[in-house]
């Protein structure tokens, strides 16, 4: 019972606020809708020490059975999924308090903490599954709630495309996922985790078998984690209401794919090559999405674009095979980029919906509590010593210097963009003057406290999620504490690192160093020389790639969409038009025809129908009795 | 124990029967007042009847006379319903002719 109590509460606030909503008054819509999902927070936390113990499993019902083939409908709790269960209901409560605030004009107010609901629900499923079916089950709710909420403002034709751009490039990673089970289905004759692990663990099967199922799986994690080549929809997301961007498309479902690597870590142990190819698409995914992070303008796209980057670098880290390094930064991202995105919320929402970060400045003064919070949260994300996001991208960067050089080289190079771009926007947004001539610095106003708490709360894990996980230069008695609570459920085992001390603090002294950097370079340049990004008429042609994302959409415009489009076309006016509409015409034609020529037999001329009838007779005798 | 029936070969009586039947069956072709076809009809059950029991009397079993009764039995119902129709044509049409009968056609 008690692992159900974790999915069914969101199931319940999804149900009375999708039934009742429209009928309730708003405070209270928003009362259940957070209750479902601190409710599960808190239950979660109890489970704690049971976990530690050993995982909890629940089985409620058989899910399908097909021949052989038997899948369950069973919850497992252990500690990936904890930690995992955790994120998502402890940053789930944040935002869903937060959005009380920011969607309480919204006409929709009761559908949005439905939708919200029901994705809580659908995330639970996917991280708290006991086979792969459960997974497969959360990840398309999960992409299902995406679409909904990235479409919310549907009244915009431009979201809408949004939310169904989002939904296609999904589900080609879901083929992928998909292609990924049956193969599972079809060598371990089951998708049990346990099973499944166990079947892989006796290393029986040819190596081609683990490759393909977890480049398989890598692809579904792909779409889901916006890596090349399937990261294009992740920055239009940002259509959907900023709670959203925060919750679904920064912290909880982005990270599924890393979940679903993880999880299957006794598969990518076998695969080295898989592991290869999610180590250089993770390296190209965090390298070309922070270039395009640094002249984007809108203050969402920066954030999303950071996101696609950071999820590379969660890829990097699986892709050395450092799958508690991957996690740390998870976590700890979900912290810092929920803050982040919750503070664009409030800036925008402080702004009346202003998004162009050319056109504020100087919020400083008129946005205390969220200038100091997204200062944190900026800290966080680009190395600040000490602050979470150092941890946690430090630990990868170790692990990618194990690797090799060239990667450890490349992956420092993205973290020094990424100080880049949000100091560029921290300082576009905070310093500076203000710039909006349509919207007076007076009106802009500090967000009500509802608003405030949630940064505040996610600003102080921010600073300090990196307890989670602390070096073991630091301390001796609470280092790796991540490493250590994920490390018995891996079947091969977490990559260690290996590196000389002096080295360490080499490699420590450089991403300190980078940092500086990017602070100083950003900070002469919008604060002392008071620069202002230019406008889209004067922007240099390097810029201009960057800000038009190098062209990608463009490209798959023409290399995929339009050819489809026009195929499509073509579908209709040859084969739609002329083949089944004139076919199945003519079909009806002949039809026609062959009943007129038979009519003409029921001329109502009884001799004729008797000599039928007779001849008829006598041919059915004599073929009975000569043939 | 012969009878004076089986004492006649059995080809004889599916002579006969074969010959009413077609007669039976070239006037039901052929001609078209109502009441002959009628006629007709009947006799072509009859000659059904006659082989029916000639058959029967030869196998000494009897449920081919049963069969018999029957068609008798519904042949007089048929011959009862079909001339009340034909009546009630005559009436309409003061002909018992069966061409007219391609009036009902739909």
């Amino acid at each position: 019972m008690g692992l159900y109590a974790l999915i069914l509460w969101p199931l319940l606030g999804f149900a009375i606020n999708g039934l009742l909503g429209s009928k309730l008054p708003k405070t209270v819509v928003g009362m259940i809708g957070t209750a479902a999902v601190l409710i599960p927070f808190v239950s979660a936390v109890s489970m704690w020490g049971a976990v530690q113990e050993g995982a909890l499993v629940s089985r409620a019902f058989t899910f399908l059975q097909v021949g052989d083939l038997h899948i369950e409908f069973k919850l497992l709790l252990d500690r990936l999924s904890l930690v995992m269960a955790l994120v998502i209901t402890g940053i789930g409560t944040l935002i869903h308090l937060y959005s009380m605030a920011y969607m309480a004009e919204d006409a929709g107010f009761y559908k949005f903490f439905a939708y919200l609901n029901l994705f809580v629900f659908n995330m639970l499923i996917l991280v708290l599954g006991a086979n792969f079916m459960m997974l497969f089950f959360g990840w398309e709710g999960v992409g299902l709630c995406s679409y909904l909420l990235i479409g919310f403002w549907y009244h915009n034709p431009e979201f809408g495309y949004a939310a169904r751009k989002a939904f296609v490039m999904n589900r080609i990673g879901d083929l992928g996922l998909l292609l990924g089970l049956f193969l599972v289905i079809q060598h371990f004759g089951s998708l049990d985790y346990q099973v499944v692990f166990s079947e892989v663990a006796k290393v029986s099967h040819p190596q081609w078998v683990y490759t393909s199922i977890a480049v398989l799986l890598f692809i579904g994690a792909m779409g889901k984690s916006a890596q090349i080549p399937l990261y294009t929809w992740l920055p239009d997301a940002m259509a959907g209401p900023t709670p959203v961007s925060a919750l679904i498309h920064a912290a909880t479902m982005v990270t599924a794919g890393v979940y679903l690597v993880v999880r299957s870590e006794a598969l990518y142990a076998l695969a080295p090559v898989a592991r290869d190819l999610i180590l250089y698409i993770g390296l190209a995914t965090s390298l070309m999405a922070a270039f395009i992070g640094l002249k984007q303008n809108d203050i969402k796209k920066v954030l999303a674009y950071s996101t696609v980057s950071q999820l590379g670098l969660m890829f990097i880290a699986l892709g050395c095979g450092a799958y508690s390094a991957a996690m740390f930064h998870l976590v700890t991202h979900a912290f810092f980029k929920a803050l982040l995105f919750l503070g664009s919320g409030s800036v925008i929402h402080g702004m009346h919906h202003e998004q162009d970060i050319r056109r504020m400045g100087g919020l400083r003064k008129a946005m205390p509590l969220t200038y100091w919070t997204f200062l944190i949260g900026t800290l966080a994300i680009s190395g600040f010593p000490f602050l979470s996001g150092f941890f946690s991208k430090d630990e990868i960067l170790l692990h990618t210097f194990q690797h090799s050089p060239v990667v450890y080289a490349l992956a420092v190079f993205s973290a020094g963009l990424t100080g880049i771009y949000m100091f560029r926007m921290f300082f576009l947004t905070f310093h500076g003057t203000y710039r909006n001539s349509h919207y007076p610095f007076e009106k802009v106003h500090e967000s009500p406290a509802l608003m405030t708490i949630p940064l505040a709360i996610l600003a102080v894990l921010s600073v300090l999620g990196g307890l989670l996980n602390l070096p073991h230069y630091l301390t001796h008695n609470m280092a790796e504490g991540l490493a250590h609570w994920l490390a018995p459920l891996f079947v091969f085992g977490d990559a260690s690192v290996h590196v000389e001390a002096s080295t360490e603090w080499a490699l420590l002294g450089v991403a300190v160093s980078v940092f500086a950097i990017a602070f100083f370079w950003m900070r002469h340049k919008y604060i002392s020389q008071g620069a202002v990004a230019e406008e889209d008429a004067d922007m240099p042609a390097s810029g201009s790639v960057l800000a038009h994302k190098f062209y990608v959409d463009e490209l798959y415009d023409s290399l995929f969409a339009r050819p489809l489009q026009r195929l499509g076309e073509w579908m209709y006016r040859v084969l739609d038009r002329k083949g089944f509409v004139q076919g199945t015409d003519a079909l009806g034609a002949i039809t026609l025809w062959k009943a007129r020529v038979a009519a003409r037999l029921q001329s109502g001329n009884i001799e004729l129908y008797l000599i039928i009838m007779v001849l008829a007779a006598a041919l059915m005798l004599g073929l009975e009795m000569f043939a | 124990m012969n009878t004076v029936f089986q004492q006649v070969d059995i080809s004889h009586y599916i002579y006969l029967s074969t010959v009413l039947f077609c007669i039976g069956l070239f006037g039901v072709l052929f001609r078209r007042n109502a009441i002959v076809l009628l006629m007709c009809i009947e006799l072509m059950l009859n000659s059904v009847n006659l082989l029916l029991t000639a058959f029967s009397t030869y196998m000494g079993d009897s449920s081919g006379q049963l069969f018999v009764f029957f068609i008798m039995v519904v042949a007089a119902a048929e011959a009862a319903v079909g001339l009340a129709i034909l009546v009630m044509i005559y009436r309409n049409t003061r002909s018992t002719t069966v061409n007219f009968l391609s009036n009902l056609k739909g």
